[in-house]
């Protein structure tokens, strides 16, 4: 299973070049990453999926940002009970013929057409990264001619939250 | 009102507050404001000038090993800058806290590739604790008290303010912030969980061939006192990494001496053994354990480590827990109890007499041995000098004959192994280091990689008593490709100069010494004499460090010396 972790960073320039360098250097393998404004003044939100299946490299990825003096705090949400979702744009080649198969198809998905060209459709789908690599399956016959992910969000349910100040830091004893 | 001051004010004004004595550093044109208001801070300050932006990061970094305070360096941008990345990666690798100040271009012709314009944060993000580009001047103080205190906090290391010059030349209503330093993202763990300490004293109590590793951290966190209180209270023998050595005295019964590739023997064996390793400020690097898969098969393993990155990068451990040593130590020494480990011990004195009876001292050699050599400079300092060495055999030689008892009395570069190390962190630590000789053990290699910091110790008459171990040979390398080459000896002998001469030519005492006889007398005439003396030690070319553990063997599989009563002893 992928690992996804919510990091909140210190909202200042090149915090992110400072994340991605980190998975660089230490060979570890981003699968996505978002990033955007979080509902701190001054702190960004991002969600970072990996690829990495061992628990023990999982906690060291962890504790690495940790490290970072940027990163205010980190949860390892792979285990915990979250909404994820995703946006994709996908253009899809679509005449006058097909037109009403795509439509149906999106329709399926909850997505919805956002442009309509003479030859071409582009739609838009969001939902869990199952349901996005679904749709495009699905799309693929139609020839896709292109693809943007959002890369996925994430956003634990109820009251476990990273804190903006913190304070959950010190429970990073090399077990987790 | 507060006082008027330009940003290159400032950051003398911010060294001082921060108790700074001693900056090393290499003027160009992106800090040259910098420079210039050093005239008004002369009576506060020393300025080292340098020979070289290494040099300057390497004595910054000796300074901060010998004193435990930050040391500080300080380039122009561009070239000045990038010369300090190999002394910066030294300092990150090994822990060290240092401050580096660059000059940079102004901020409005940052990104186009201005004259000396080099993307120095970028550069050097992945070698430093972390790294500033200061684009505003209110930003200058807090940003510079910052540096000080990541630097020296936590694990410490490398922390780098990059300033363009405009930054240098504005000037802004100065107060100099203090309200404690409040990072939302930092905080350096405190103290151990009572579940941990439970869990750690439930393994000590109970193992029967327990081992210490002591690391660079006992003596980051001046523990000294906390390792010897557990070892001796627990009766269990203690084994140091490179870094740790004088975590605990060398003299000291319990101490096995230092682990891994060029180990003792019996502690190798012991750590094999072992039913329980307690990992103490170390980070299980690949030349401590060897082969991974194999290390350490039946021990349970805890791991007592600052930074939590490190518990199960390398090892996995049974109890890992992310505090400050000494902290730690003293929540768990009360519980230790004294275990009969008569066992355990007479196993490891098995060992050790058999690696005694091959040690180089004991056998004849018509050519003066660099161990010989090593072992008489101890003698001759009593083994109370400090000593900094270069990286390579005869690194390796000094931590196998020159016995350290006391704490902070070794520096070497030993995670990133930097060849031209020692002479200028050598000068560095002068500025620290007053009650003690302060002797350089370096290789005909390595001098030769930062010689021109000779001068920088004669400008400041630094009392480095500097030793070069000629062997012709880039020794280290050379042993590799004898043992694993098939003895290719390709671009490993090395064309040296005369050294005397050059002592000469820096107008500064130098000796030659070709046997055992002459050391002492010539290390006299050093000793007497005040300032940087050079001694050239001519040894011979084909000997070999033993034990060693070729890279990724298994940490028992140590190709030793030959055993006298069995073999002839082959150089
Ligand atoms: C900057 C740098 N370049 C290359 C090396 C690889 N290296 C490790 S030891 C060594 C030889 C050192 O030679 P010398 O100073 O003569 O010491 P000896 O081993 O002969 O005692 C070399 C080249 C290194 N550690 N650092
Ligand atoms: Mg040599």
């Amino acid at each position: 299973m992928k690992q996804t972790l919510i990091a909140l960073v210190e909202d200042k320039p090149g915090v992110l070049n400072r994340v991605a360098s980190l998975f660089r250097r230490r060979n570890f393998n981003i699968e996505s990453l978002a990033v955007g404004h979080s509902e701190v003044p001054g702190v960004s939100r991002m969600t970072i999926v990996t690829d990495e299946e061992e628990l023990l490299r999982r906690n060291i990825i962890k504790a690495n940002l940790f490290k970072m003096i940027n990163v205010i705090d980190v949860q390892d949400v792979t285990d915990t009970p979250c909404v994820f979702r995703e946006t994709v744009l996908i253009k899809v080649e679509a005449d006058a013929v097909t037109r009403g198969q795509v439509m149906d198809v999106v329709e399926m998905y909850r997505g919805r057409i956002v442009d309509v060209g003479t030859t071409t459709l582009i739609v838009e789908v969001t939902g869990e990264p199952e349901k996005i690599e679904s749709a495009i399956h699905v799309l693929t016959p139609f020839t896709i001619l292109e693809i943007m992910r959002t890369g996925k969000i994430a956003m634990t349910r109820g009251k476990v939250m990273p804190r903006s100040n913190g304070t959950t830091r010190a429970a990073s004893n090399g077990k987790h | 009102m507060a006082e008027m001051k330009t940003g290159a004010e400032i950051v003398w004004e911010c060294l001082i507050r921060e108790g700074v004595e001693v900056v090393f550093g290499y003027p160009g044109g992106a800090i040259l404001p910098t420079y210039d208001a050093l005239s008004k801070y002369k009576d506060k300050i020393r300025h080292v000038l340098t020979r070289h932006e290494q040099g300057a990061t390497h004595m910054a970094d000796g300074y901060a090993r010998a004193s435990g305070k930050v040391g500080v360096a300080m380039a122009t941008s561009g070239p000045g800058a990038t010369n300090m990345v190999t002394g910066i990666a030294t300092a990150m690798m090994d822990s060290s806290p240092i401050v580096c100040i660059t000059g940079q271009v102004a901020t409005t012709a940052i990104g186009g590739d201005a004259f000396q314009e080099t993307d120095v944060t970028g550069v050097t993000l992945p070698i430093t604790k972390h790294n500033y580009l200061v684009t505003h001047i209110e930003d200058l103080a807090p940003t510079i008290r910052e540096a000080f205190y990541i630097a020296r906090t936590g694990r410490p290391g490398p922390v780098l303010v990059d300033i363009p010059k405009d930054v240098q030349n504005a000037s802004i209503e100065f107060v100099y912030p203090t309200e404690p330093i409040e990072l939302p993202g930092y905080h350096p763990p405190a103290q151990a969980t009572d579940e941990d300490v439970a869990a750690a004293l439930e393994l000590i109590n109970s193992a029967e061939r327990p081992v210490i590793l002591a690391g660079h951290g006992v003596l980051i966190s001046g523990a000294m006192k906390e390792l010897r209180e557990l070892a001796e209270k627990g009766n269990i023998p203690v084994t140091t990494t490179l870094l740790g050595i004088g975590g605990l005295p060398a003299s000291h019964p319990m101490n096995m001496g230092m682990m891994g590739m060029h180990g003792t023997p019996w502690s190798n064996h012991a750590i094999q053994q072992a039913d329980l390793l307690i990992a103490c400020g170390m980070r299980f690097d690949d030349r401590v354990t060897g082969n991974l898969k194999t290390y350490s098969p039946n021990s349970k393993k805890i791991h007592i480590e600052i930074d939590a990155s490190e518990i199960n990068k390398n090892v996995k451990v049974d109890v890992g827990i992310n505090a400050d040593l000494g902290t730690v130590l003293r929540q768990i020494n009360p519980g230790v109890k004294r275990l009969d480990r008569s066992e355990w011990f007479g196993k490891i004195k098995d060992w050790e007499e058999d690696s005694n009876e091959r040690d180089i001292l004991q056998f004849e050699s018509p050519t003066l041995l660099a161990a010989q050599a090593i072992r008489k400079i101890w003698e001759g300092t009593k083994g109370s000098a400090f000593v900094v060495t270069d990286v390579g055999q005869h690194q390796m030689l000094e931590c196998q004959y020159y016995s350290h008892d006391d704490p902070y009395t070794l520096s070497t570069s030993g995670g990133a192994g930097t060849m031209g190390f020692s002479l200028p962190a050598a000068i560095g630590a002068s500025f620290d280091v007053k009650d003690r000789e302060i002797w350089v053990i370096v290789g005909d290699g390595c001098i030769q990689m930062t010689i021109m910091e000779l001068a920088t110790a004669v400008q400041e008459n630094s009392n480095v008593n500097i030793c070069i171990i000629n062997n012709g040979y880039l020794g280290m390398v050379r042993q590799w490709q004898q043992m694993f080459y098939e003895s290719r000896y390709n671009e490993t002998p090395i064309y040296s100069p005369d050294y005397v001469k050059i002592a000469e030519a820096y107008r500064m005492p130098g000796y030659r010494v070709e046997t055992l006889e002459d050391i002492l007398p010539t290390m006299k005439k050093a000793q007497e004499h005040n300032g940087p003396v050079l001694i050239e030690f001519v040894v011979e070319q084909y000997d070999n460090v033993y034990p060693m553990v070729p890279a990724g063997a298994d940490l028992h599989e140590m190709i030793r010396r030959p055993h006298p009563r069995f073999e002839k002893m082959e150089m």
